[in-house]
């Protein structure tokens, strides 16, 4: 066409004829790589089973970690109720860390299901040009035997072959997309596995990694506010203490979840 | 004039937009070209955009050969940068 010099179209449309001018036996060329073109969409295929596991388990982490929240919400106000200030501020720090590692899962689960959407369509769009290939494929190879009107056949072939080497860079980076989505959401699973989520929610005089004393440290003014606000909240109600705190204390600093229900049940702020 | 935007499909467009063509792609290159990331990615929106308006698409069944080969709507800044600088979607 003339006129059109642009560079992007140019370069695009050399590094296309390029990956053409590697095919010789145009009949051979087209069944192969109609071949391969149904190789590559199976792999588009698991590339998104994939994700979608990878998903699954971010999604079960998120679970936990809201049970997380909830339980030290509730070891917060009792602890609170019990008088015992610095226990609250811990169980306030763990939730805020907690949370911000909900905030951070939530965002990365967005992120998998929206790429996962986008894949989802592109991989039916790049089925219909497969069989639309395979169709013209025949067309052309019948065209081809026949050895008439070689210009026109050729010029039918460059077509397809175009089409070809579209669809199999389309589909190669539909593979690369999955493959980096799922890299990205194992990496956060296996941070999980290693216990940095765990431990970052439980109660207790684990050590410290200097990540986290740092996200503690700017988490300060929050847990201040927050527990200024339940002391408010439950302090104006019963400010002296019963005689059950000691032991509510005690259970509150307790890490398994038992020790969360009994102190549930046990909460004078319900 | 057929256009092709890659992983996408082919549109047919007038030869009249040649110009208007040429110059969004321009811009959209000078925007890689000086390191503009926000400036490349209306420019090249914009390009795309132009093509999918001004064209109709031909779809799967008639297969023709292209004038031009847009790269796909996903292209990020540095693939860009790569295309122009060398080892681009198709490595050499």
């Amino acid at each position: 066409m003339a006129g059109l010099t642009g560079r992007m179209s140019t370069v695009v449309k050399a590094k296309v004829s390029k990956l053409l001018d590697r095919a010789e036996d145009p009949a051979e060329t087209l069944d192969y790589s109609y071949q391969k073109q149904v190789e590559n969409l199976q792999n588009v295929k698991k590339g998104i089973a994939d994700v979608v596991t990878a998903k699954k388990r971010l999604q079960m982490q998120e679970t936990s970690l809201q049970q997380s929240v909830v339980k030290l919400d509730t070891q917060a106000r009792q602890a609170v109720s019990a008088g015992n200030e610095e226990l609250a501020r811990t169980a306030l720090e763990r939730k805020n860390v907690a949370q911000t590692e909900l905030q951070g899962l939530d965002t990365q689960v967005a992120e998998l299901e929206e790429q996962q959407q986008k894949l989802t369509d592109s991989e039916q769009k790049l089925r219909a040009k497969i069989e639309a290939f395979r169709t013209k494929k025949e067309v052309i190879k019948a065209q081809y035997s026949a050895a008439e009107a070689q210009v026109r056949i050729s010029e039918a072939a460059t077509g397809v072959g175009e089409q070809m080497a579209d669809v199999g860079l389309a589909m190669q980076r539909a593979v690369d997309k999955t493959e980096n989505m799922k890299a990205r959401a194992d990496a956060v699973s296996e941070l999980e596995a290693a216990g940095t989520f765990d431990d970052v929610t439980a109660l207790g005089s684990g050590e410290d990694d200097i990540d986290r004393q740092l996200k503690e440290l700017s988490s300060k003014p929050a847990v201040d506010d927050e527990l200024a606000k339940l002391k408010g909240e439950i302090g104006a109600g019963d400010a002296p203490a019963p005689v059950a705190i000691p032991a509510e204390a005690q259970s509150a600093s307790e890490p398994p979840a038992g020790g969360a229900d009994a102190a549930q049940t046990g909460d004078p702020a319900k | 004039m057929i256009v092709r935007i890659s992983g996408e499909d082919q549109y047919l467009l007038a030869d009249e937009e040649s110009d208007r063509l040429n110059e969004l792609e321009r811009v959209a290159v000078e925007h890689v070209e000086s390191g503009k990331e926000d400036g490349f990615a209306d420019a090249f929106a914009a390009l795309l955009a132009f093509v999918r308006e001004h064209g109709t698409a031909i779809g799967d069944a008639e297969i023709e050969t292209s004038d031009v080969i847009l790269p796909p709507a996903d292209l990020t800044f540095e693939e860009a940068g790569r295309e122009f600088t060398g080892e681009g979607l198709i490595p050499d």
